[in-house]
Order: C-alpha cells, then sequence, then structure tokens
C-alpha cells in the first residue's frame, strides 16, 4: 500500500469508528480508539504479512492488540485488511457478537489473542517470538500497548526478559498518548521518556510521532541493532481527528450522541447525513 | 520410570518435586516440543538436571511469575507442550488473573505446576503455603485440576499432562522423606476418574494427594473399631468423577472428604457443590485446613496441629458417625 492510500485507510478506519460507534448506542473507548489509528493504519496497510484469505496462515506475522480497550483502531483495521466481511464488523457491540468492547480470540478472524485485562499482551507476545525462533520461522510477533498500560508491572517483567532473550522479531508499539482512563497521566504515573525507559530494559526504541505515516513506516523498518526488541514510542493525540475530543478525557470511554457524532463527521470533512438518514 | 515396591520407597524419600524434576526429564524425550518455564526456582523444583539435559527446552523467565504464564501461552500458541512451574501461590494466586486470562479463556496447552503446595513449605510460612491454589484455579472455567497423590502418581500424572491437550493445574503436595507411597505398582492412571483404594460399608473416606495415604491409614484406625471404609483417591479435583461420587453415595451412609487445603474452596467444597442439589445425599464431613493462616513449624508439626493425622482424623469420623 502506497502512503497516499495509508492515509486513507485511516480516513477510512476514523469514519468507521464513528459510525459504529454511534449504531451501537453504547459507550466505546473513542479516545484510545482514535489516537491509535494512524498507527495501524500502517501496521495493516504497510507492514504486516498476512493473507487476508487465509487469516490462519502459518507464515503470517502476528499481531496482537494488549491495549485491549483499542478495538475501534482495531476492527476497523481488520475490515480494511479485507479480514473480516462488512457483514461481521456490523456485529459491533451486538448480543453474542464475535467483536465485543475487548478482543476475544478468533484466528479465522485475524484475532490472535484475548485481551482486555492489561499488560497482558508483551508477554504472550516473547512467547510468540521465542517459538519463532526455536522453530527457524521469520515471521513478526507486534504488540501493540497503551501508555497507561505500561502501568502494569508485568509489562516491566516482560521487557526484562524480552531483552534477555534478544527478541529481534518482536516489536512492542506504545500509543503514547500520555492520558489514561482517569485523565492526565502526569497527575496518575507521570510516564516520562518512555523510549528511554526501555532502552534502560536493553530495548531498541523508535520515538515517533504517531500520526506521521513517513516516519511511522521509516520506524517500523528500521531494523533493530544487535539483537534486541524494538519498542516504537508513537506520540498521539488521545481523540485525534475530532477537534472536540482531541484531549479530553471524557471522551476515554463515552457515548455518541447524534449531535456529536454528526459534528465529528463534519470535523473529519463528511458529508453528515440528512435528518432520517442517519 | 517403572513404578514398583522399590522405586516407590526410593521416590518417597526424594519427594513430590525431586520426583517430578525425573519425569519431566523422562517424558521430555518422546515430546521434542515440550518446554519448562521456571520463575527463577529451576533448582527448588527438581529441574536443575532438566536444565542440564534440555538446555533448549527449558526456560528461567526470572522471579516474575505473570510475565511466565504469559509467555508460556505464546509458545503454547505456536504448538509447544508448556510446563509452567513456581511454588503454589506464586502461581496459582499471582498469577491467577493470567491464568485466567491465557489459559483458561483462551484455552491454551500449558500445565502450571504448583510445587510444596498445602503446608509442605513448613518453617518457611503462609507466605509459601499453598492452601487457597484448588479454590482459586478450579473456579476458572477450562481448567483442569489434579493433585497427586504420592510419588508414583506424579509420574503418571507428568505422563498424563504431557498426552493432555489443554489448560492444567498439577498440585503437588508432600515433603520428601514424609510422602507414604499409596501405589507400588503400575496402574491404570486416568485423568478425571477417581481410584478406589479400599472398600468397606460403613462410610466412603475421598481424599487428595498428601491425604490420601493418611485416609489408608484412617482406614486401618477405623477398622479396629470396627467401622468399614471405602478409600477413593480423587486425584482429579476438576473435572470431578461424578460417577464415583453417585456410587459412593448410593452405598455409603456417610462421606468424608480429606485434604491439606482450605476448608474453602477445595475438594470438600467441590464434593458438597455436587451434592447440594441431591435430595437423598449422604451427610457430608470436610476435613481440612481451617479458614485461617497457620502456625509454622515442620511439616509433620504442621499437620498434626490441624489434626491431619490418622489419628485425630479417625477420631473426628467417629464421632461424625456417631451424630
Amino acid at each position: 500500500m502506497s502512503f497516499p492510500e495509508i492515509d486513507r485507510m485511516a480516513t477510512f478506519m476514523r469514519r468507521k469508528i464513528l459510525d459504529i460507534s454511534f449504531e451501537c448506542g453504547t459507550s466505546t473507548h473513542l479516545g484510545g480508539g482514535l489516537s491509535m489509528v494512524d498507527v495501524m493504519s500502517v501496521i495493516y496497510g504497510k507492514v504486516l504479512r498476512f493473507d487476508p484469505a487465509n487469516p490462519r496462515w502459518e507464515e503470517r506475522d502476528r499481531f496482537i492488540l494488549s491495549k485491549g480497550h483499542g478495538v475501534l483502531g482495531y476492527y476497523p483495521a481488520l475490515l480494511a485488511a479485507g479480514i473480516i466481511s462488512e457483514d461481521t464488523f456490523q456485529t459491533f457491540q451486538q448480543n453474542g457478537s464475535h467483536l465485543i468492547a475487548h478482543p476475544v480470540m478468533n484466528l479465522d478472524l485475524g484475532i490472535e489473542s484475548s485481551n482486555g485485562s492489561l499488560g497482558h499482551g508483551l508477554s504472550m507476545g516473547i512467547g510468540i517470538a521465542l517459538a519463532a525462533k526455536r522453530k527457524g520461522k521469520d515471521f513478526q510477533t507486534y504488540v501493540f500497548m497503551g501508555d497507561g498500560e505500561t502501568n502494569e508491572g508485568s509489562i516491566w517483567e516482560a521487557a526484562m526478559l524480552a531483552a534477555q532473550q534478544g527478541l529481534d522479531n518482536l516489536t512492542a508499539i506504545v500509543d503514547y498518548n500520555k492520558m489514561q482512563s482517569d485523565g492526565d497521566s502526569k497527575d496518575i504515573i507521570h510516564v516520562t521518556n518512555m523510549a528511554e525507559r526501555f532502552q534502560a530494559f536493553g530495548w531498541h526504541a523508535e520515538d515517533v510521532d504517531g500520526h506521521d505515516i513517513d516516519r511511522l513506516v521509516a520506524a517500523f523498518e528500521t531494523p533493530s541493532p544487535n539483537g534486541q526488541p524494538k519498542v516504537i514510542v508513537a506520540h498521539t493525540v488521545k481523540g485525534k481527528g475530532v477537534p472536540f475530543m482531541e484531549h479530553d478525557g471524557a471522551w476515554h470511554h463515552n457515548r455518541l450522541t447524534k449531535t456529536n457524532y454528526h459534528a465529528a463527521l463534519e470535523a473529519l470533512g463528511f458529508d453528515v447525513p440528512d435528518e432520517g438518514d442517519a | 520410570m517403572e513404578i514398583n515396591a522399590r522405586s516407590a520407597r526410593q521416590w518417597s524419600r526424594l519427594g513430590p518435586r525431586g520426583i517430578f524434576g525425573q519425569a519431566i526429564l523422562a517424558v521430555a524425550e518422546e515430546h521434542p516440543d515440550m518446554m519448562v518455564l521456571s520463575a527463577d526456582l529451576g533448582g527448588s523444583s527438581g529441574l536443575e538436571r532438566f536444565r542440564q539435559a534440555f538446555p533448549d527446552q527449558f526456560l528461567n523467565t526470572g522471579i516474575a511469575e505473570q510475565n511466565m504464564i504469559g509467555v508460556a501461552a505464546g509458545l503454547a500458541k505456536e504448538g509447544h507442550n508448556v510446563f509452567a512451574t513456581s511454588f503454589s501461590p506464586f502461581i496459582a494466586m499471582r498469577a491467577s488473573e493470567q491464568i485466567r486470562m491465557n489459559l483458561g479463556y483462551m484455552e491454551m496447552n500449558v500445565k502450571a505446576v504448583a510445587i510444596g503446595s498445602g503446608v509442605s513449605m513448613g518453617l518457611l510460612g503462609n507466605s509459601h503455603f499453598g492452601l487457597e491454589d484448588v479454590a482459586v484455579m478450579r473456579a476458572i472455567p477450562n481448567m483442569t485440576v489434579v493433585s497427586p497423590a504420592d510419588c508414583a502418581e506424579v509420574v503418571q500424572v507428568v505422563r498424563a499432562a504431557a498426552e493432555f491437550d489443554g489448560p492444567m493445574y498439577i498440585r503437588l503436595t508432600g515433603a520428601a522423606g514424609a510422602c507414604t507411597p499409596v501405589y507400588t505398582e503400575e496402574y491404570d492412571f486416568k485423568i478425571s476418574k477417581a481410584d478406589t483404594l479400599r472398600t468397606g460399608s460403613n462410610v466412603a473416606l475421598i481424599a487428595c494427594g498428601s491425604m490420601v495415604s493418611e485416609a489408608l491409614k484412617t482406614a486401618e484406625v477405623l477398622a479396629e473399631q470396627g467401622v468399614a471404609a471405602t478409600v477413593v483417591n480423587m486425584h482429579t479435583i476438576k473435572p470431578l468423577d461424578t460417577d464415583a461420587l453417585d456410587q459412593l453415595a448410593g452405598t455409603h451412609p456417610a462421606i468424608v472428604t480429606i485434604e491439606e487445603h482450605s476448608v474453602v474452596g477445595g475438594l470438600g467444597s467441590a464434593v458438597a457443590e455436587y451434592f447440594a442439589p441431591k435430595s437423598d445425599r449422604a451427610p457430608h464431613l470436610s476435613i481440612g485446613l481451617p479458614d485461617e493462616f497457620v502456625k509454622a513449624g515442620e511439616y509433620g508439626y504442621i499437620l498434626e496441629q490441624q489434626g491431619l493425622t490418622s489419628a485425630a482424623i479417625s477420631e473426628r469420623v467417629l464421632n461424625f458417625l456417631k451424630d
């Protein structure tokens, strides 16, 4: 996928996020879903090796959404990548659906891991990356985390082991939007210098603007030196793209009213449906 | 590893963790996909010889049990047959949410092995006791919970676990030199199939782990008092062998469960939960550790203090049968 196409994919994902958030009628994790869109469009549009016709393909790269509440940035990527169908996508938040507010492992839908409670994904990613090395497989393992999630001690347990094991086939991505459930991280756990923290644990870190597609692609493509695991610290804006949601903790988990939905569509440059259409 | 009277005697001196290490070494030959993980307790878990023999199949994840379970799940996801080991409270409780998410929810092929469960860590105190582990593990859907009765059964359980595809919690109780052999010959061990060791019509003693041998001794004491007891080794606590329970309830006027676990949530609770909705259930006495942190001491001292010896158990059973 070329860069303009990745950009279009991100726009498509933002539109889908707004649509399903409004249509499902429940509160959703909008802020952290929107902040990760550009990174996800790079991952699914450019970086990840997969076969949409065969989600179980043995040689596929493995992707784990460790920040499990980030499904609004995940299911639209699976849709855009052709791994899940529009019909499946439309079941979001319905009773008994496969696509609910936290991912449930389903290899046929390209979902590698059940997540929701934080701090689990990196550990599983280590196991997968270790297994790949043992089997001589060249697939890569990607683990997408939230910065708030790094409050969990298990992340740092995993960070130590990944470096110790020299897992240069493992890439972690931190959605560094500097906000968490109860507000600004600086008022809760002040995670300064995320990249340096991982470096101190023996990782190779790439510190990038998480909304700059060129820079993101370059960060993913930069090989990790010295057999180190790699972390891409993506500086992002919570609620990115919808001005009244940006940097506003109220949109961490909230319900989209029709008025807000229309305002958000407008802000993103989409036509607002006529009354009666919506 | 052949099970016979001689090996049973020798293994008993070594204790369950030493035997676990030997058993995993023996089965690893046939399982090149096996990985054994330890949270920096490889030596304490009898795994030193395994580490030397199969360095590529052993991984010390460091003192980080939560991460160990996640790593185990990732390895299992890619086709490895994984045994993850630590002391009971650190694996069953500290990493219980990881076990719930990674092993229960995702049904990963990982065996979580709890070394030194019950009170076998003696003078190390309650921080190291495993008295709530069965309660936690059996509450997690998809978990199979197994507690071998003696060192020979540890060997049988490891063999069976290596062939079993799915998450399992293996609870090792008893201490080196303090394990009375229950089994002195090869036998047909099957996960979830209780083993009847002795039959009698007056009372059914259902035990697991270290308390199976104590239940057999209790049956001897009861026999001297004219009370004939059936003794059942309920090595699999989840899923329970309910056919065996139905048969016992239909043929015995009283049931006693005996375990080296808190009376809250263990084998006794599991059996009581099964019988609760049945109208013709037999009276049930649940013997285990009290719902409190107990005084530490040598293994035998704690069992004695807590009434988990055949002398104390038989007295309680006789009083129960009188009521």
